[in-house]
Order: structure tokens, then C-alpha cells, then sequence
């Protein structure tokens, strides 16, 4: 807070002070005191995560015996890195087997909800019936219903159906413990923000470019898939990585639609099933609980930029 | 009707009047359909009928088909017993272009229709997918979860307010509301004030913003299991005689000479301590929309505070708080709806009634791992009502925004 110019030398007139050509913003900026503080924060968040990746790396009897932040007096002993842990983890703790079921859980529960929801963004966006308003309101609303308040009765439509008065109105398909019911959860659950992220881009797309190609005998279908969706790549990214995140890293749905079935298991559950049968095998919890952040970060570093841009649109997950 | 309404353009700003967007708004639902003159009271009854039903037609076909065809892949997907990898790569065929074949399909078949048809069951077929899966899978729930909860273990026999006494009477229950109230009003709070500092003093920094706003927002990427996981091992004890303290905390602790402490287990404390794994979390995403709302606070606003004598200090509290104020609510009431329904930590730590940090959406889990339905269906309506004023201010805040689109 101190890296304010006086004001009298911010003064044009002041000889001493910068040129008045400079960029008046960069004239407060560097100073030590935002650097110190923000260098400290920054190592203060990160020590929990490389304290993570250290230990994932440590062999069994070293990480019982001496915390791991001893590694830094001797970096380049190579005898104490291995990578039997991860070796483990893949193997015998079964996480090469609830990596590809997360796999199989995120993708299509990502790209599903996405195709809905740019037809339904494109409806309210650019065509024009009853009600439009009220449906749009009601779908923004919908954005912050807990999902715990949905997941016992879906649960019961896909183990027993549903009754109207002796009427069949879903029929009992044996659903749970399947990834066509979990991707149909996953759908749901992300419509609703996709929807309103979708509608708020593609609502302000020029109309001029919907008008003309209107008047060039284009109807809406052709419009939404030659014009709208690829000037919408930035928003649907957004929303993409989003949700892909989000399903990645969900432990509740998965632990209540795919829970008690060991062959379908995602990593959050076998992460958190490992966390209670081995609570303290660190060289265990730490390999895995890497396996489980990898794809996340590769994700999220590479497409930094449309994931805040998604965030910054104003995102609120139910 | 073809033909005869209005070009869907009000709303944009090139355009938009302001009194346009409003009018357009209110009058919308009284909105009489435009009938063409020449129509008898008898057949427009009835063609209001056929138009009812196409258009239901057409919002309920492709999502019952595109169920249809994904069930019928994936039970024969089932039985052939193939490996993951093709799963998913037939998974994302039929998902994403089985779908968008679906519309294609309903579109062409719209075409097909008689002109008059044609426009006003067209939009249906785009909406309708979405509004029928929200209400099988949001709507439809959320008043099955309220029934549920009047009624006993398994959701049959009524058994009245019993489960809602239950939630305001037990021990555990009243411990999770508590805690949950805490959860609602620290980590909101503490993420939002760490996120605008350093979103504000990130932004003074020479070069090298980006590495640190990256450095931050990383645990926004990972899972609350793995944040869990990795906090776990910065709080793990092991008591004299159960092998060397490698948790870091205790691990400074035994540097300093002091003796370690079992800190999840330490009442009422511990829940602040899990606390700080959410904050952890969450600082990133206050820190990053924070950041980009300074950002857009004009230079010469601040530069003729600071050329009037103000310091930073009352720059920022006088100019930059205020100037961002939407957005740090926007932040906030995110925060709030987060940390209402936290669940992962506390499940994932463990032993929440012995170390009692329950809270409510973990008792709600817990009720329904138990099989009972009623209880765990008065936990989530309680949950649901906590979140109705906040979805209210968030409807109204919605339609604002669309005011002055």
C-alpha cells in the first residue's frame, strides 16, 4: 500500500516525476511490498500440494519415519525417489481401473448436457414463442436447487420406476450402478448452467448476422450449426471445462448412483474408500490422490483462459 | 402463424431501446396469439389442440429416443462385455452425435408440417429436450424428496412432521446445523477478503501476475477428495508409540519444541480446520472474478482520486470496493451456496460424530446410507429451504441484468 507516487510528483508539472507520456497505471506498479506478501501467499498454498507430490514420490519406509520435508537436505540422493507407490496404486489399489472409469463417467456427461443446451440457448435467444421469458426464468432458477434434494428420487425412478395411480409413467430399468444413469444425472444437474451460460453468449451475438442470414432463406437449424455454434467455441469451451471438472471431481453423485459397485468405481470414490481402509499408508494415499488430480490440472493449465472466462460469465452450480 | 410475429431481436443492445426490452417483457405472457381473421371459434379450438400436442410431441421425442437408443446400445454394450475404451468412444458417438442427429431429425420432420404448424411448434423441438429432462430429473425430484419426507423408513406409510421433528431435536442433527452455519459464514468471508487482496495486490505487480493468480487457483481444478486427502497429510498426528509425526503442522510444532497436537480431533476447533481446506479451495475463484472486476475499473476514476490526495488505502475502500460491490456479491453468494451444501470434506476426513464436525448435507448422506429415506428427505427439504432466498434474490437479480441488457 505504500507504492503510491506522491501526489505532487504525479503532478505534470513536477520535473522529478515520471514523463507524462508513461502509462499512468504502470506508475504504481512493482514495490516490494506486494511482491513479499503475494510470493508468500503463493508459497503458502502451495505447500500442501508439494508436500503431496514429494511423498507420492518417497519410498514406503522413508515416508514412515521422516516427514517430507527432510528431502530438501538431500535433493539428489537418488535412493530416496521411486515410483513403486504409484506402481501400487495403479495396480493392486485398482486406480488404473477407476481411471478409465472416470473416463467413461465425464466425457459423454460433459458433452451431453452441452448439445442440449445450445439448442435450447439458440430458442431463447433467437426465436421467438409464448412463455420464452417464464421457461428461461424457471431453468435460471432450477440453477440453485441442491442436488441432494434430487438424488434420492432419481435413485428410486431407476431401481423402481414411477406410479401415477397405477399408471406407468417411468418404467423400471434397473438403472443404477450404470453410466447411462449416471450421465443422465451428470446431464441434469449441468443443464441448467449450461443453459444460462449458452443463452448469455448467444444472445449477444449480433442480431445482424442472424437477420441477414435470415434474409438469405437460412432457417434456424441451419443458422444454429453453420453460424451460431461456431461462433460460440469460446462459451462452449467454457462451459466444457467446467463441467468436465466438475464431473471429475464429483464424489456424491457418483457415490450415490455408481456407490456399491466395484467395477464401475470412479476415482473419487476409490480415493475416498483407500482413505478409509488405509487411512495412514501415506505412500499409498498420496500416489493415488495424484493419479486423481492429474487430468484436472493438464485441463485446467492448458485452457486456463476459457475456464475463467466461464467463471467470470457469472457461474453458480447448484 | 408463420410468418406473422416478430423477429426475435428486442433484446439487443444495437437495437434495444430500453422501453422496447421492458415492454416486451411484460406484455409477453398476456400476449394474444395472432389469429388470422378468417378463423371459425370451433377450428381454432380444435387447431389449438393439435398444436398443444405436436408441440409436446416434439419436446418429448428426442429425449425419450436418444434415452432409447443409449439404452439399447449400452445394454448390448453390457452383454458383449467390451473394454472400457470403446465404451466411451460409443458413449460419445451416440451421446453427442445420436443427439444432435435426434434434432436434425425433428427438425426435417417440423418441415414436414403444415405451414401454419410449422414456426409454432418449431421451438419446442429446441427447448422441449431440455425442459423435459429438468423436470424428470429436477423438478419431478424435488417435490418426490418433500413427499418422501412425510413419510417413514422407506418412504411408504405417512408418518407426518416425525422426520422434520427428528432434524430440530436430535443431538447430531442440531451439531450439524450449527456447524453448517459456521461453514456459511467463515469461508465465505475469509475466501472473498484473501481473494480481493490478492487480486488487488496482484495487480501492482510488475510482471510474473499470472504464475501467482495460477498458483492460487490451482486447488480450484482438483476434487474435495483430493484436497482432503492432501490436507489430511498437513494435519496428521500419530500419538507417542504409533510411529514419527509426518503431518507438517505438527511436524513445526515438534521443531519448535512444543508437543504435537491431534488437530482433527481437537473440539470445537477441528471444524475450523476443515474450514480451511474449502477456503483453500474456493480463495482462487474470489481471487480470479475479483480480478477481473478491478480490472475493469476505469484508470482515470483512481488516477484522479490519487492526483486529489487519496491514499491507497481509501482508494481501495472508497473507490474499488464499491466500484466491484456486484461482483464481490456475486462471489459471495456463490460461497454461501457452496458452503451450505459442503459434503466431501467432512465425509472424506472422517468420523464427523466423534469429532463432531457433522454437517448437514454429510447427515443427509449418512441417513440415506442407512436406508432412510424419510429422515434423509427432511434433511434435504430443510437444505432446499435454506437455498429459496437466495434462488429468489438470485431470479430477481437475473431479470435486472436482463433490464438493462
Amino acid at each position: 500500500m505504500t507504492t503510491a507516487v506522491p501526489v505532487e510528483e504525479s503532478l505534470p508539472t513536477e520535473l522529478e516525476g515520471p514523463p507524462p507520456t508513461a502509462d499512468s497505471s504502470d506508475v504504481r506498479k512493482g514495490g516490494w511490498a506486494p511482491r513479499i506478501v503475494i510470493t508468500i501467499v503463493a508459497a503458502i498454498w502451495m505447500v500442501p500440494t508439494v508436500g503431496v507430490l514429494i511423498t507420492s514420490f518417497r519410498p514406503e519406509g522413508l515416508v514412515e519415519t521422516t516427514g517430507w520435508w527432510t528431502v530438501f537436505g538431500h535433493l539428489f540422493d537418488t535412493s530416496q525417489w521411486t515410483l513403486e507407490n504409484y506402481r501400487a496404486a495403479l495396480d493392486t489399489g485398482g486406480f488404473e481401473n477407476a481411471f478409465l472409469n472416470s473416463l467413461a463417467v465425464t466425457i459423454p456427461s460433459t458433452v451431453i448436457p452441452i448439445t442440449i443446451a445450445a439448442f435450447a440457448a439458440y430458442a431463447f435467444s433467437w426465436m421467438d414463442f409464448r412463455g420464452r421469458h417464464v421457461m428461461f426464468a424457471a431453468v435460471v432458477g432450477l440453477m440453485v436447487v441442491p442436488l441432494q434434494m434430487a438424488l434420492i428420487p432419481i435413485l428410486r425412478l431407476y431401481t423402481r420406476g414411477a406410479e401415477v395411480a397405477g399408471l406407468r409413467i417411468f418404467p423400471d430399468l434397473d438403472l443404477n450402478g450404470t453410466f447411462l444413469g449416471i450421465w443422465l444425472a451428470h446431464t441434469a444437474f449441468g443443464l441448467p448452467l449450461a443453459v444460462y451460460l449458452l443463452r448469455n453468449y448467444i444472445g449477444s451475438l449480433p442480431s445482424s448476422i442472424i437477420e441477414s442470414a435470415k434474409i438469405d432463406g437460412a432457417d434456424h437449424f441451419t443458422i444454429f450449426w453453420r453460424l451460431v455454434v461456431p461462433l460460440s467455441v469460446p462459451a462452449l469451451a467454457a462451459f466444457a471445462i467446467f463441467q468436465f471438472l466438475w464431473v471429475w471431481n464429483d464424489l456424491l453423485v457418483a457415490r450415490i448412483f455408481l456407490g456399491g459397485t466395484s467395477d464401475v468405481e470412479v476415482l473419487t470414490i476409490a480415493l475416498s474408500g483407500l482413505v478409509g481402509s488405509r487411512g495412514e499408508s501415506w505412500h499409498l494415499l498420496t500416489a493415488a490422490a495424484f493419479i486423481s488430480m492429474v487430468l484436472p490440472l493438464i485441463v485446467f493449465f492448458t485452457l486456463q483462459r476459457y475456464f475463467v472466462r466461464g467463471l467470470t460469465a457469472g457461474a453458480v452450480k447448484g | 402463424m408463420g410468418g406473422g410475429r416478430r423477429p426475435a431481436a428486442p433484446r439487443i443492445r444495437t437495437e434495444g431501446s430500453e422501453h422496447v426490452v421492458t415492454t416486451a417483457l411484460e406484455t409477453e405472457p398476456e400476449a394474444p396469439e395472432p389469429v388470422p381473421e378468417e378463423d371459425e371459434p370451433a377450428p381454432r379450438a380444435a387447431r389449438a389442440v393439435v398444436l398443444a400436442v405436436l408441440r409436446l410431441l416434439g419436446a418429448l421425442v428426442v429425449p425419450i429416443a436418444a434415452f432409447a437408443g443409449l439404452w439399447l446400445t449400452f445394454d448390448w454394450l453390457r452383454d458383449a462385455d467390451v473394454n472400457r475404451f470403446v465404451l466411451v468412444a460409443v458413449a460419445i458417438a451416440v451421446g453427442v452425435g445420436g443427439v444432435f442427429i435426434l434434432y436434425w431429425a425433428m427438425n426435417r420432420t417440423v418441415d414436414h408440417l403444415p405451414e401454419r404448424f410449422r414456426e409454432g411448434v418449431r421451438p419446442y423441438v429446441f427447448v422441449g429436450p431440455a425442459l423435459v429432462i429438468l423436470s424428470v430429473f429436477l423438478v419431478y425430484p424435488v417435490i418426490n424428496t418433500i413427499v418422501v419426507s412425510f413419510g417413514d423408513q422407506d418412504g411408504q406409510g405417512f408418518v407426518g412432521l416425525e422426520n422434520y421433528r427428528f432434524v430440530f431435536t436430535d443431538e447430531s442433527m442440531l451439531r450439524s446445523i450449527r456447524n453448517t452455519f459456521g461453514w456459511v459464514v467463515v469461508v465465505p468471508a475469509v475466501a472473498t477478503s484473501i481473494g480481493l487482496a490478492f487480486a488487488t495486490l496482484a495487480d501492482r505487480l510488475r510482471r510474473g501476475e499470472a504464475v501467482a493468480k495460477s498458483l492460487i487457483f490451482l486447488p480450484m481444478a482438483i476434487s474435495f477428495v483430493g484436497a482432503s486427502v492432501t490436507w489430511r497429510l498437513v494435519y496428521s498426528f500419530r500419538p507417542e508409540g504409533y510411529g514419527t509425526n509426518i503431518g507438517l503442522l505438527n511436524g513445526i510444532k515438534m521443531g519448535l519444541g512444543m508437543t504435537p497436537t491431534p488437530w482433527l480431533q481437537e473440539r470445537p476447533w477441528n471444524n475450523l480446520l476443515l474450514m480451511v481446506i474449502m477456503i483453500w479451495m474456493q480463495t482462487g475463484f474470489a481471487m480470479v472474478v475479483l480480478s477481473a472486476a478491478i480490472k475493469s475499473i476505469p484508470d482515470e476514476i483512481l488516477e484522479a482520486a490519487r492526483i486529489d490526495g487519496a491514499s491507497e488505502m481509501q482508494v481501495f475502500w472508497r473507490i474499488t470496493v464499491p466500484s466491484i460491490a456486484p461482483t464481490i456479491a456475486v462471489v459471495v453468494t456463490y460461497m454461501v451456496i457452496n458452503a451450505m451444501k459442503v459434503f466431501d470434506i467432512v465425509f472424506v476426513i472422517g468420523s464427523p460424530e466423534t469429532n463432531q464436525t457433522e454437517v448437514i448435507a454429510e447427515r443427509m448422506i449418512y441417513w440415506f446410507i442407512r436406508n432412510h429415506d424419510g429422515r434423509s428427505g427432511a434433511i434435504a427439504v430443510v437444505l432446499f429451504v435454506l437455498v429459496i432466498p437466495i434462488m429468489i434474490w438470485n431470479i430477481r437479480r437475473f431479470r435486472e441484468q436482463e433490464a438493462t441488457r
